[in-house]
Parts: C-alpha cells; sequence; structure tokens
C-alpha cells in the first residue's frame, strides 16, 4: 500500500510553511533517514526525512509552494513490493466542519454582575476535589504533664524520634553533625545515630539539595537542613523543578518524601542577604506542602508529620525562636496535622492572622488591644500550603474585621493571599477592608534603628487593628 | 660561541636522568580502572543489541514522523545516532537492583531498560494510557519499577539527583549501582560538580556518563569547554574517567563492564565518557543549521552504529533475510505503539487535579 507524506510540523507552534526543495525526485528509492525535502518555516529551514523505506511514486506540490498547510498530503511513496506508476494521489478529504461552537457575545456596556445571586458559587467556585473531613489537633489527655522546651529542643526531639522510628530517615547539611547544627538544632544527633545518618555536607547547597531528592525519589526520607532558606535560593531548583513537580509529571509513580527545613526569615543585624522571609514564594508551588511554625509543641509535632509526610516538604523555622521557651505535652508521640491552623487566642471583635514569628507580634497587639477594649481573636496558620481558610472564614464570620501580621514583605505575601481569600469567599461578612500589615517594601537594613523601622511590630499591628474597628 | 654546559661533560649523564626523557608519562599515584576491551559478544548477543538498537531507531523515527502530524507537541528530542550507548551500557546493568536516570532526550533509555513502547508514545501523544497518565510529556517520563528514574527537563539537574540515588543504594547497601547520564552541554552546570565532589567524598556507587554528541544544541564542545577532554573532567575530584568509542556497541559495553568492576568493589565513582552523535537536531524544532549537511551524512556513512553491527553480524553468518525479519519485527512492535498512543483516549478531565500531592490535608 502505498505510503502519504505529509507536510510535517516541525516547531510546538508551526501550521502551515513553504516547500522549498524537493531533493528526491519522482522514481527515487529512499531509505529512513534520506533527506527528502527543505521546509521553510517563520523561524528556520529544516530538513524532512524519511521514515519509511520504498520508491518516491508521485510528487504533490512543487518546490517554490507557500503556505502549505501541516497535515497537506505532499508526495506518495510506493512500498517495497508495489510499482510505483500505479500509485494515486489521495483523493480530497471533506473539508474539516468549521468550529461550531459559538462564543458568548460580549456586549459593551452590559459586564456580568459578579456581585451576588446565583452566580456567587460559580464565580467563587474552585475545581479541587471535594473537601474532605477536616483534621483537628489530637486530644492531649487530661493530666498530661506539660514540659517546658525550647523551640530548638522540639525540633531536635521530632527528628530524633523519627529517626528512632524510620530507619530510612536522615539528616544532611552543613555543620549538622560534629559541629552539632550552626544553631544547634541537630545536638546530639551524631552521637546517638551515627555518620551514616547524620551527614555533613560541602557548602554546596544546590548539590545536596539535588542528592537529598534524589534519595527521597530512590526510597530514603532525607531531612536536608538549610543554614538558613536563604542559601537555599541556590538549590531552589530542586525544591521546585525536581521535588515538587515530580509526583504530579510521573502520573503518581515517583514520590519525594523530603523535608526541607532551616531558619528563616529576619534574624537580627544580619543584613539584607541573610534576612527574608520565604514563607510565600514556596507557598505558592503546587506540589509542596509549607509548614512554618510559631511555638515549640507546633514546631515538634508538625516537625514529625512533615517527616512522615509522603510529599515535600519546606519546613520554615525562626532564628529568633530557636531560643525561646514553651509548654509541650509529654506525650511519646506528639503529631498534629498538617494544613490546620489554630486559634491561639479566642477574641470576637478583631481577627488577626498570623505565622511564625509573626504570631507573636500578634499575641502581643491582641494584649494592647484588650486594654483599649477591643479584644482581638488570634490565628497561627501554621502551614501555609495547604492554607486553612475555612479556620480564617469561620473567625471572619464572627470578627467581621481580619488584620493580616506577617514578617515579610508585602507585595505577593501570605498577606496578600489572606485578603483575596476573605474578599473573594468572605466578602459579605466583611465590616472594614483586609489590611495588612508587614515588613517594609525595601530590603532590610543593618543599621539597628532602620531595621526597628522595617520590622513588623505590635503598634503598627494595634493601629490597623484599630482603624478596620473605626475606632 | 656556545657556551660550554658548567657540569662535566665527560662524566656520563646518570642513567636516571636519561631515562626520565624518553620514558612514557609517569604512573599515577593511586589506582586507575583497567582499558576497557570491547565485549565479546557471541552472535545471540549482538544480534539483541541489534534488535535493541533498531527498536530505538524506529521508535524515533516514528516519533519525529507523529510531531510532524501534529500527534506530538511540545519539545520532543530524538536519539537517534545515539543508540549503542543506551544499549551498550545498560545491557551491562543488573536491571533489579541498578538505577538509570537521564535528561530530557529520555526515549532510549527507557527502551534500553525494557519499557513498553506503547506506553512511552503514548505519553508522548499525551494520552491517559502514557507512563505519566500524558502529564509528562517527553522529557518527563519516569518508571520506578524499572528503576528508572526519569527523565528531567532541567539541564544537569539528573546528575545530583542520580548522586542521591547512589547515594541510596549505599544508604540500604543494596548492591545497586545508578548510572545517570547527561550530555557534553550539562557537563559545564555547576551542580554536576557540586555532585562530583559528593560522590567520590562518600565513595558513592555511581557511574557518571557523559554523552557527548558534540553539541550542546547549537554549540559544539569546543566553543564551551575549556577541557574539551571530557573524561578528564573528574580528575580534581579523583574520580577516574574513560573515554570511548560510542558508536561502537561493543566498545561502550565493554567499558560498561569496566565500570561497573571499579564501582562495585567499592572504590566509588567512574566517569565515562561517550563519544556519539545525533543525526537530527537538537530538539524536532531545531534546524541544526551549525553543522552541514556533509558532516552528519560522514558520520552516518562511516560511523552508524546500527550498521556497524549489521556487519559483524554478516561476518558471523547471519543472513540479510534474517536481519530484514528482525527490522519487519521492530517496525511492528513501533507502528503498534503509534497506533496504541493514537487511539488511545486524552486523559480524563479530573486527572487535572491528581497526583498533586501524595496525601490529603
Amino acid at each position: 500500500m502505498a505510503i502519504e507524506l505529509k507536510m510535517p510540523a516541525l516547531s510546538p507552534t508551526m501550521e502551515e510553511g513553504t516547500l522549498a526543495k524537493w531533493l528526491v525526485k519522482e522514481g527515487d528509492e529512499v531509505k529512513s533517514g534520506d533527506i527528502l525535502a527543505e521546509i521553510e518555516t517563520d523561524k528556520a529551514t529544516m530538513e524532512f526525512e524519511a521514515v519509511d523505506e520504498g520508491t518516491i511514486a508521485k510528487i504533490l506540490v512543487a518546490e517554490g509552494t507557500d503556505a502549505v498547510k501541516v497535515g497537506t498530503v505532499i508526495a506518495m511513496i510506493a512500498g517495497e513490493d508495489e510499482d510505483a506508476s500505479t500509485v494515486e494521489a489521495p483523493k480530497a478529504a471533506p473539508a474539516a466542519p468549521a468550529p461550531a461552537a459559538a462564543a458568548p457575545v460580549d456586549v459593551p456596556g452590559e459586564g456580568k454582575d459578579v456581585g451576588r445571586a446565583e452566580s456567587e458559587a460559580e464565580i467563587t467556585k474552585h475545581d479541587a476535589p471535594p473537601a474532605k473531613p477536616r483534621p483537628s489537633d489530637p486530644a492531649i489527655p487530661d493530666g498530661t504533664k506539660m514540659v517546658t522546651t525550647t523551640v530548638r529542643e522540639a525540633l531536635r526531639d521530632a527528628m530524633a524520634e523519627e529517626m528512632r522510628g524510620d530507619d530510612r530517615v536522615f539528616v544532611m547539611g552543613e555543620e549538622v553533625a560534629e559541629y552539632q547544627g550552626a544553631y544547634k538544632v541537630t545536638q546530639g544527633l551524631l552521637e546517638e545515630f551515627g555518620p551514616a545518618r547524620v551527614i555533613d555536607t560541602p557548602i554546596t547547597e544546590y548539590g545536596f539539595a539535588g542528592l537529598g531528592t534524589g534519595a527521597a525519589m530512590g526510597g530514603l526520607r532525607p531531612i536536608v537542613e538549610f543554614m538558613t532558606f536563604n542559601f537555599a535560593m541556590q538549590a531552589i531548583d530542586h525544591i521546585i523543578n525536581s521535588a515538587a513537580k515530580t509526583n504530579y509529571m510521573s502520573g503518581g509513580q515517583m514520590r519525594c518524601p523530603i523535608v526541607f527545613r532551616g531558619p528563616n526569615g529576619a534574624a537580627s543585624r544580619v543584613g539584607a542577604q541573610h534576612s527574608q522571609n520565604y514563607g510565600p514564594w514556596y507557598a505558592s508551588v503546587p506540589g509542596l506542602i509549607v509548614i512554618a511554625p510559631y511555638d515549640a509543641a507546633d514546631a515538634k509535632g508538625l516537625l514529625k508529620a512533615a517527616i512522615r509526610s509522603e510529599d515535600p516538604v519546606v519546613f520554615l523555622e525562626n532564628e529568633l525562636m530557636y531560643g525561646k521557651s514553651f509548654d509541650i505535652p509529654d506525650l511519646d508521640d506528639h503529631v498534629l496535622p498538617i494544613g490546620k491552623a489554630r486559634i491561639v487566642r479566642e477574641g470576637a471583635d478583631v481577627t488577626l492572622v498570623s505565622y511564625s514569628i509573626g504570631v507573636g507580634v500578634a499575641l502581643e497587639a491582641a494584649e494592647m488591644l484588650a486594654g483599649e477594649g477591643i479584644d482581638a481573636e488570634v490565628i497561627d496558620l501554621r502551614t501555609l500550603r495547604p492554607l486553612d481558610t475555612v479556620t480564617v472564614l469561620e473567625s471572619l464570620k464572627k470578627t467581621n474585621r481580619v488584620v493580616v501580621v506577617e514578617e515579610g514583605w508585602p507585595t505577593c505575601s501570605i498577606a496578600s493571599e489572606i485578603s483575596a481569600v476573605c474578599m473573594e469567599q468572605g466578602f459579605d461578612w466583611l465590616d472594614a477592608p483586609v489590611l495588612r500589615v508587614t515588613n517594609e517594601d525595601v530590603p532590610l537594613p543593618y543599621a539597628a534603628n532602620l531595621e526597628k523601622l522595617a520590622l513588623v511590630d505590635a503598634a503598627r499591628v494595634v493601629a490597623a487593628a484599630r482603624k478596620v474597628s473605626y475606632r | 660561541m656556545a657556551k660550554s654546559p658548567s657540569r662535566p661533560a665527560a662524566k656520563p649523564a646518570p642513567a636516571k636522568k636519561a631515562a626520565t626523557k624518553s620514558a612514557p608519562p609517569a604512573l599515577p599515584n593511586r589506582e586507575r580502572p583497567d582499558q576497557p576491551e570491547p565485549f565479546d559478544a557471541s552472535k545471540d548477543e549482538l544480534l539483541q543489541f541489534y534488535r535493541d538498537m533498531l527498536l530505538i531507531r524506529r521508535f524515533e523515527e516514528k516519533a519525529g514522523q507523529l510531531y510532524g502530524l501534529g500527534l506530538i507537541g511540545g519539545f520532543c528530542h530524538l536519539y537517534i545516532g545515539q543508540e549503542a550507548v543506551a544499549i551498550g551500557l545498560q545491557s551491562a546493568l543488573d536491571g533489579d537492583k541498578d538505577s538509570v536516570i537521564t535528561g530530557y532526550r529520555d526515549h532510549g533509555h527507557m527502551l534500553a531498560y525494557g519499557i513498553d513502547p506503547k506506553l512511552i508514545m503514548a505519553e508522548l501523544t499525551g494520552r491517559q494510557a502514557g507512563i505519566s497518565k500524558g502529564k509528562g510529556g517527553s522529557m518527563h517520563m519516569f518508571s520506578v519499577e524499572h528503576k528508572f528514574y526519569g527523565g528531567h527537563g532541567i539541564v544537569g539537574a539528573q546528575v545530583s539527583l542520580g548522586t542521591g540515588l547512589g547515594f541510596a543504594h549505599k544508604y540500604r547497601k543494596d548492591g545497586g549501582v545508578c548510572m545517570a547520564y547527561f550530555g557534553d552541554g550539562a557537563a559545564n552546570q555547576g551542580q554536576v560538580y557540586e555532585s562530583f565532589n559528593m560522590a567520590e567524598l562518600w565513595k558513592l556507587p555511581i557511574i557518571f556518563v557523559i554523552e557527548n554528541n558534540q553539541y550542546a544544541m547549537g554549540t559544539s564542545v569546543n566553543r564551551s569547554s575549556a577541557e574539551d577532554q571530557l573524561y578528564r573532567r573528574g580528575e580534581s575530584f579523583r574520580i577516574p574517567g574513560l573515554q570511548v568509542d560510542g558508536m561502537d556497541v561493543l566498545a561502550v559495553r565493554g567499558a560498561a563492564e569496566e565500570a561497573l568492576k571499579w564501582v562495585r568493589a567499592g572504590k566509588g565513582p567512574i566517569l565515562l565518557e561517550l563519544k556519539t552523535y545525533r543525526y537530527r537536531g537538537h530538539s524536532m524544532s531545531d534546524p541544526a543549521k551549525y553543522r552541514s549537511r556533509d558532516e552528519v551524512q560522514a558520520v552516518r556513512d562511516k560511523s552508524d552504529p546500527i550498521e556497524h553491527v549489521k556487519k559483524l553480524l554478516e561476518k558471523q553468518g547471519v543472513k540479510e533475510e534474517a536481519m530484514k525479519d528482525i527490522d519487519k519485527e521492530i517496525r511492528k512492535i513501533v507502528s503498534d505503539a503509534a497506533d496504541f498512543a493514537e487511539n488511545s483516549p486524552e486523559p480524563e478531565a479530573a486527572e487535572l487535579y491528581t497526583d498533586v500531592l501524595v496525601e490529603t490535608y
């Protein structure tokens, strides 16, 4: 049977081209790999190779023809046992029916009302899979002893407990082993687990982030510590392109259960390159889990959950919080649900939403507001992706006012996202615009006074809460 | 005019000094792998190489054709010309424990690891039956079952990831070796050297394979690499390198055996540079104007890896007819794969939201 040679598409966007030159003529024998013709696209001249063997029976489009549509039969090849002289050109195929779907007519001046009524559900619809029952923090049994622990120790205990329970879990990073951690978070781990599972790396973030990601693909459970997340900028390609996307790109067959952890956000007087909150960056990436706890109990319970998760997790700590002490329930296995915010302080008048170190700022502001008779509710998001919008919206329904407190830049921030969610899904409950109280929109300066001016503080939160309360 | 040398001329030069002048270069002060011997293939093994390489060739030609018909979209990088590399190397691996990872020019490595051509072709056409359910495409295919870990679109990323696979082999003590492929272009990425350092430091079981097809897209090795003998690129990390004729499947297989011997003995990583050539452009949309048609034709005529094996088979008394039968059989496999890929349904719209995360939160 004769083979039809069709005008090929030679780039992702090509629809037609010029058949510039035939390099074969009727009667020529061709085999796969032979160049048959040159075809010009808008970008380049390309060679068109034979894939099949046979004899060129008919050339149907002459060289020099412009605007030959992709898919047009340009020649016929006779097969091995076929007489080339008897090959016929194909009958013209019926023209494809014109697309019938009528586009909706847009009448000028008649914008669709996006405000209310039956279309509202459609406008705010999220085509995500149906919601599953919401997790909640496990109840702490009555009489459980509370132990005062620093955030630093809580993180170490979380890793140690998970390493005891699962041989696949290991820690790697700069100074994590012999030095006991640049910020002493991995203190004691080398002694207990040995150098095969607590691994000092060279200063090579891109390399060891990739190595850890590959080890996770290969079935291990790496915890990769970045000395700070500022240095993870060198590794962000692996966090996003390799770790976050692989499960999706592989149709769900290749997992990447890894935890990238380390301090994030401004420390103290370390200047612009060492002071940045990457929460919004990572929280914008589908395929990642992003956690940013505030206190020690959440740090422990969420890091344990992160290590057990089948998904890649970015776990953002804060250097200024490492030495702070909190009560932790003395339980064998304190694990918290990922994706669930926590109401840290109940209140009725205004909702302060925050995460990480910002929660402390919000709590301080709530105390100050209480003195003025404003009863603030404080929500700790804890997980930035997936974001627990339900808890925020429930609180909004109660207080009708939201202020977001974020130790980070204002533009494209978590605060921006929370404002958008409140506007899209909670518009009817808002009595005032959502306000963002964040760091100033500048690189963080070194001078003590300027640094203080640049960072979010309780006084600014109080001012914003007053404003949305019209007081 | 010339002054006589100050040292007494009468004395015979010390034997040692005379020797240094004409002696071969000093022996390296550390152990090196032996120079590999070409693999001594039986007739059956040669036939298998022929069949496997031909499958890649015909598969890729068909993929190019389907691209031309608009059935395959986006970027599509063909492996035509490089077949001896994947077949020679991977035929030496133990599929039960050794892992393979590569870049975006990945169809050949998948076929070489025995992955069903139908699933690969259906991925190229973006169908539900594709190996990544149509969500990966040409550059992003994986088969954990076959220990094939991708299929990675970022140039050089697979080198660090492969080092992690090697780390996992060592951590689990499973006896496996990772084979991480990358191109001459990727050989200039920084993370390659970060990975070399850790791989040698920790003696990880990994074979780094540079498929030097001479062009990083349109830039030739000489225009991009200060050290263009890429097998030397591991030297400052104490990783020994071997340069291999990547157009000769027997030379490639021989080098693979030597490399595996080295790595399985716990001596750490090794670097192979396979000198090869791609016949087609970098991707389907590359007109390859940076080299002459004569250059490509010369390689096809003189060094084609499949023609090479065909000649060896002829010498072994395999008849032209028998090889034609193999060709027919391969064409059938490929055309069945193409039919399957063309006729399988596209993914359900609901697939858009699946596999973003493994768990629900």
